[in-house]
């Protein structure tokens, strides 16, 4: 590669300074990533910081990130001014639940689609794939009425009638079947005598932990952060969703910026610590949806 | 006779879930469609015909139009944000593969594209506020004069498109690195014998090689940011709940439209032009994808 070959001290050099503008290289690409993720995590660290904050600490320029006189007055006030907890916990009912049935659901159709090939599974899978397309907000004003028809409304029942199933989740267990599971361990059950369904839940559901836990991931934070849905679905203060409930308090007109941190920081920081714990299930969860082609 | 019993299994087994396909996925889409040809005010009983006449009045509809450009605009802005941010970031990442501050960097361009969406969304109303906000505050130290950011009609689209691009830049990142993993290493490797350098390596064999995975990713993020409703509600109010100025955006409209003004019908149509919209993109992206695998 190098002309100057034939010189074994310039060679030296010129490697030793092309290893070097390689490292500076390297630091200078460090700092520039770096510095673009603590600007990415700059408004949530703000928020949290102000949260702790007093009234006056507040207007202070430039923003303290860590507070100086820490308090806990806006947490105080924010759980006697609203019924946060109340909001949290449906919040974390719908999201269980609704987690639950995806992933029981996808558990057994993502199985029975990929080991049980028909015409007829082919034809369910393309219109369960052609539905993933259409987004929630076209559809979601019908399934109201249909909630509203069974009474269900301003309650976790109605809200979990939205989330029960995800095309997704049946498409992602398909692909881990098939990639995972070969035919021969399901016919040798089958030939030991173990019935269909103790094959599904002692040999594949053992198979499919790993897939289960990134989709369980997924779908509980699609519930927990899901917004159009509740907001049409619950009308009564004590139905909010933590989402619906923020977003409605904070149009209130004694609303201040360090009870509205404070109500934030409630439900930001339990997420947050949920996905550094779950961060490999995450990223594998979400990773695959890329893969679809 | 096993193989009748297997597929009796399969019928049973996966019944439950076509039901339930059926009654919130299937049923409701199929319902809007039929809607939108219908004039229904919720409260009546009957649900008279009427052709296309929704679709004709959002044609002159003026809140739609601007609900319609405001959406483009944002789902347009927000793709050319992210898109080549994304590429940018994913590749230096990739480069780095190994490093110290690895994890940190991607949980950290992660983080925002799952945190919930209005506590964020406050955390940038706040950064944007006329009177509080950081923003200002730094923009002063310049001698550049505050702006009521969230008052003003560009401003505050644009604000949108910063916040939405905020959200979606951590998914466009990680499947761009998913992306850059895949690619075979001889071909950097042959590129780098031909004396390229790390910069046309990249220009020239890395962006065309993952033009599949630009064409996803695009389409994805177009969709969701078509869809955008809570980050326009959440910044449009100030935190002393005086109305700032609304975005309308398509599915505000849609809401209102159906709950304020009690024309299900006509939110309907509003739906379907969403899903056309949405129907057209990934055509878009099947053909463009078919184009490419032909060649």
């Amino acid at each position: 590669m190098d002309k100057d070959a034939a010189a074994p001290l310039a060679t030296r050099e010129a490697a030793r300074a092309h290893k070097a503008r390689r490292s500076a290289t390297d630091l200078l690409i460090d700092v520039v990533l770096v510095a673009f993720s603590c600007v990415m995590v700059l408004p949530l660290i703000l928020l949290v910081a102000n949260a702790f904050k007093s009234p006056a600490e507040l207007l202070a320029w430039p923003p303290t990130l860590i507070p100086i006189q820490p308090t806990l007055e806006n947490f105080r006030a924010v759980l006697s001014d609203t019924p946060l907890m109340r909001w949290i916990f449906n919040s974390l009912v719908f999201s269980v639940l609704s987690t639950l049935s995806i992933l029981a659901t996808s558990a057994i159709t993502g199985y029975i689609l990929a080991k049980f090939p028909s015409k007829i599974m082919t034809v369910i899978f393309a219109v369960m794939l052609a539905t993933a397309i259409v987004p929630f907000e076209v559809y979601m004003i019908p399934l109201y009425f249909q909630v509203q028809g069974l009474g269900l409304l301003n309650s976790v029942w109605g809200l979990l009638v939205g989330y029960l199933v995800m095309s997704f989740g049946i498409f992602l267990i398909r692909q881990n079947v098939i990639q995972t599971i070969p035919d021969e361990l399901l016919e040798a059950a089958r030939i030991d005598g173990a019935g269909e369904w103790w094959i599904f839940l002692k040999v594949v559901l053992p198979l499919l932990r790993s897939a289960l836990g990134a989709l369980g991931v997924l779908a509980f934070f699609q519930s927990w952060t899901v917004f159009a849905w509740p907001m049409i679905v619950t009308t009564t203060r004590e139905s909010y969703t933590v989402e619906i409930g923020l977003a409605l308090f904070q149009t209130g007109y004694t609303v201040d910026l360090g009870r509205l941190s404070a109500a934030s920081a409630v439900v930001l920081i339990p997420s947050i610590i949920f996905f550094v714990f779950l961060r490999r299930n995450f990223v594998k969860g979400i990773a695959s949806t890329g893969l679809k082609d | 006779m096993l193989h009748r019993r297997l597929w009796l299994f399969a019928a049973l087994a996966i019944l439950p879930t076509l039901a339930i396909f059926a009654w919130v996925r299937l049923f409701p889409i199929v319902e809007t469609l039929r809607l939108s040809l219908h004039k229904w005010d919720i409260l009546s009983r009957n649900k008279p015909f009427i052709g296309l006449a929704n679709f004709q009045e959002l044609m002159g509809d003026r809140l739609f139009r601007e609900a319609l450009l405001n959406t483009s605009i944002i789902a347009f802005g927000v793709l050319i944000v992210t898109i080549p941010l994304a590429l940018v970031l994913a590749a230096l990442i990739h480069h780095r593969t190994g490093s110290r501050f690895g994890p940190f960097n991607e949980s950290a361009i992660f983080v925002p594209h799952i945190v919930s969406l209005v506590p964020a969304a406050m955390a940038w109303k706040w950064i944007f506020d006329a009177q509080l906000g950081p923003l200002n505050a730094l923009l002063g130290v310049f001698g550049i004069p505050a702006q009521a950011w969230l008052f003003d009609p560009v401003w505050s689209i644009v604000c949108i498109i910063i916040l939405c691009s905020w959200q979606a830049l951590g998914y466009a990142v990680l499947i761009y690195i998913v992306g850059f993993r895949s690619l075979p290493e001889s071909v950097f490797e042959a590129a780098k014998l031909d004396g390229a350098t790390g910069r046309q390596a990249f220009w020239h064999v890395a962006v065309p090689m993952l033009k599949p995975i630009t064409l996803y990713v695009s389409v994805v993020t177009l969709i969701s940011a078509f869809n955008v409703y809570a980050q326009a509600l959440v910044l449009a109010s100030d935190s002393q709940g005086a109305p700032g100025r609304q975005v309308r955006v398509l599915v505000l409209d849609m809401i209102e439209n159906s709950f304020r003004n009690y024309r299900v019908g006509y939110a309907a149509s509003e739906a379907v032009v969403l899903l056309v919209i949405v129907l057209s993109l990934t055509l878009i992206q099947f053909g463009l994808l078919r184009e490419k695998g032909r060649r």
